[in-house]
């Protein structure tokens, strides 16, 4: 009899080797489960390679291969979208997303044209297109799309104005650079394509942007100064015209005032000398009678004094005839 | 009895020793005692070598890539400038490769030193625009100040330009580098900017600049304002003085016209008017409770104080 050691001594040797064999077998089986089986996900496909040569492309679902690595699958991520940032990160994308405070200022800042500085911020939004030329032609896509990208935008930059790039040129710049990158992937047969690059921001480096701001400030400050004056002028031409017309009426009112009480006076005198043409002596006598009865009883002081009297003044009190009573 | 699992076991090893697979992404050479015997083979899939005595080496097909550290180089027109530039290469000849460089880690660094000469020597034998600028395309400028603006700095225009310069680049390379069984697809700048100590003095030219502009926007509208205010004078001027002009005339010629009419009318028998008029004048002239009167006894009025005749 053999020795038995420890917890398997209850059992006898042919029994322990069966038990090894069922799990060997078992081992085998489960081998050859997981590296025949595998699933492609919805929005993948998987490339397979026999010994390493390609044979056939698997889109989503439960698929089985050759065990053992002689049949290799390996899924790319085709139909999905997928997104590169330059010069700034995204930490969370929410409602309100949230941005990296990290610095990414040699990403974001390069020349323009005009040997100035411009802070660019952007984003590539890429799929995959052929997925063996994905796996097979370029070693390090991402990392050659981003140097690339980097490139394409600093050639598309690097033409042009620091203003044109900062206002009126974006969707230009954003297209160029779009063609660029797409050419130059191609040109690797990367398999990848570029749906969008879009510009994120775009604005002078930190230091000069207060002039770049004033330069706008200042074009306001032109705008209104220009309206001021207008609505200045807008104020006190009509006023003034106003004042004018007024001017004018006041004269043409003065004008009909002056001609009507001429008129009046004239038509006045003229019917009274009609009737004094009738009988001149007596209407003569009657209009100086009744002036004198209209005004003797006005007088204050009445002084008669006789012609042949000679000079009167030593003995008139002209103070006390002004002062007095009557 | 024993034998037959180890003699399978050693079959299974021996097969594995004799067969090697090459994938669709590698290139493969066949060594010998350290000597390469054949190859390169590029067809993938499963091949057979001799066991044990022959060794395979795997090498990359695909497009690698190289990116340079970042470099101080200043320019023929003495601006200084960091430059980063990156590239694309291919183990065009894997023999040769495994005879010169023998790994992709020494390939790497033969590389940074074959491109960062060259790219130092183009860089410092050009204008900085040079290597900006691809095009002599004129820039869109906003209106008339921005284009004051631009125009001074479009003084520069390239004579090489920047795919030019690359293409430069990339020739003057080829030959160093095809001694390394290399083959250099593109070479690109990927980075290109002021360094530092140049960088303030470039931001302050920049401000400058803007300055400038910013203030040709302010006087402009200051002049123009001032031009309105001038007419805005003028126009209140002219208002004003026809108004009066029109005023004067139209009182003028009323004037007259009574004048006329008075005339006419009183004109008739003046000596009448003249009675008339005065006796009128002594009504209002004569001002009530004020005045003394003084009459002699002549006057025809007390006529008859002295008798009824």
């Amino acid at each position: 009899m053999s020795q038995d050691f420890g917890g398997a001594g209850s059992m006898p040797r042919a029994q322990r080797i069966r038990i090894g064999g069922i799990a060997i077998a078992a081992f085998i089986v489960l081998a050859l489960a997981s590296t025949t089986w595998y699933t492609v996900e919805p929005e993948e496909v998987a490339v397979v390679t026999r010994f390493g040569r390609y044979v056939r492309t698997e889109y989503p679902g439960l698929h089985f291969k050759w065990p053992f690595g002689i049949e290799n699958a390996e899924r790319v991520k085709k139909e999905r979208n997928q997104k590169q940032e330059f010069g700034f990160r995204t930490v969370r994308a929410d409602v309100r997303t949230q941005y990296s405070q990290q610095d990414y200022s040699n990403e974001s800042i390069m020349l323009t044209g005009d040997l100035n500085q411009a802070d660019v911020e952007w984003t590539v939004q890429y799929n995959i297109k052929d997925a063996q030329a994905y796996l097979f032609n370029v070693r390090s896509p991402e990392q050659t799309l981003r140097a690339i990208a980097e490139s394409a935008m600093r050639a598309v930059v690097g033409d042009r104005s620091v203003t044109e790039v900062l206002t009126i040129g974006k969707t230009k710049v954003e297209e160029e650079c779009r063609a660029i990158l797409q050419t130059i992937l191609d040109q690797y047969e990367s398999g990848i394509n570029i749906v969008f690059v879009k510009l994120q921001d775009v604005f002078p480096p930190e230091q000069v942007k207060p002039s770049f701001t004033d330069v706008e400030a200042a074009k306001q400050e032109k705008e209104e100064t220009i309206l001021q004056s207008q609505q200045a002028w807008n104020e006190a031409v009509p006023a003034a015209r106003g004042v004018a017309k007024q001017v004018v009426s006041e004269a043409e009112g003065y004008a009909i005032d002056r001609v009507n009480r001429a008129k009046g006076e004239a038509e006045r005198f003229q019917r009274i000398l009609t009737e004094y043409e009738k009988a001149p002596e007596v209407t003569r006598r009657r209009i100086y009678l009744e002036t004198m009865r209209e005004i003797l009883p006005k007088m204050r002081s009445k002084i008669v004094i006789d012609d042949d009297a000679g000079g009167v003044l030593p003995l008139l009190d002209l103070n006390a005839l002004q002062g007095g009573d009557r | 009895m024993k034998l037959i699992p180890i003699a399978l076991v050693l079959a299974v090893i021996v097969f594995f020793a004799s067969t090697f697979t090459v994938h669709e992404k590698d290139q493969v050479i066949i060594t010998q005692f350290g000597d390469p015997v054949r190859g390169p083979i590029t067809e993938a899939g499963l091949h057979f070598k001799l066991p044990f005595v022959q060794d395979v080496r795997e090498f990359e097909r695909r497009i690698l890539e190289w990116d340079g550290d970042a470099r101080e180089i200043v320019t023929k027109d003495k601006k200084t400038i960091f430059i980063d530039t990156t590239a694309r290469w291919k183990i065009k000849d894997p023999l040769k490769f495994l005879q010169t460089a023998n790994n992709e880690a020494s390939a790497q660094s033969r590389l940074d030193d074959i491109l960062d000469g060259a790219t130092r020597r183009f860089i410092s034998e050009n204008n900085l625009i040079e290597a900006v600028r691809a095009t002599d395309r004129e820039f869109a400028p906003e209106d008339e100040i921005e284009a004051f603006a631009s125009e001074r700095s479009q003084e520069d225009r390239i004579s090489v330009g920047r795919d030019q310069l690359i293409e430069s680049i990339l020739a003057a390379c080829q030959a160093d580098v095809s001694e390394l069984g290399i083959e250099l697809i593109d070479v690109r700048i990927r980075r290109i900017d002021y360094s530092a100590k140049v960088r303030e003095s470039v931001q302050k030219r920049m401000i400058a600049e803007r300055n400038q502009i910013a203030e040709l926007y302010r006087s402009e509208g200051r002049g123009r304002a001032s031009e309105i205010e001038g007419e805005m004078k003028k126009e209140l001027k002219q208002i004003e003085s026809e108004a009066y002009r029109k005023a004067e005339s139209i009182r003028g010629t009323a004037d007259a016209e009574a004048t006329k009419i008075y005339a006419e009318s009183f004109g008739a028998d003046p000596e009448f008017y003249a009675f008339y008029q005065t006796l009128d004048t002594y009504r209002q002239a004569l001002v009530s409770g004020e005045t003394t009167l003084v009459l002699s006894t002549e006057s025809e009025l007390l006529k008859y104080l002295k008798g009824a005749e």
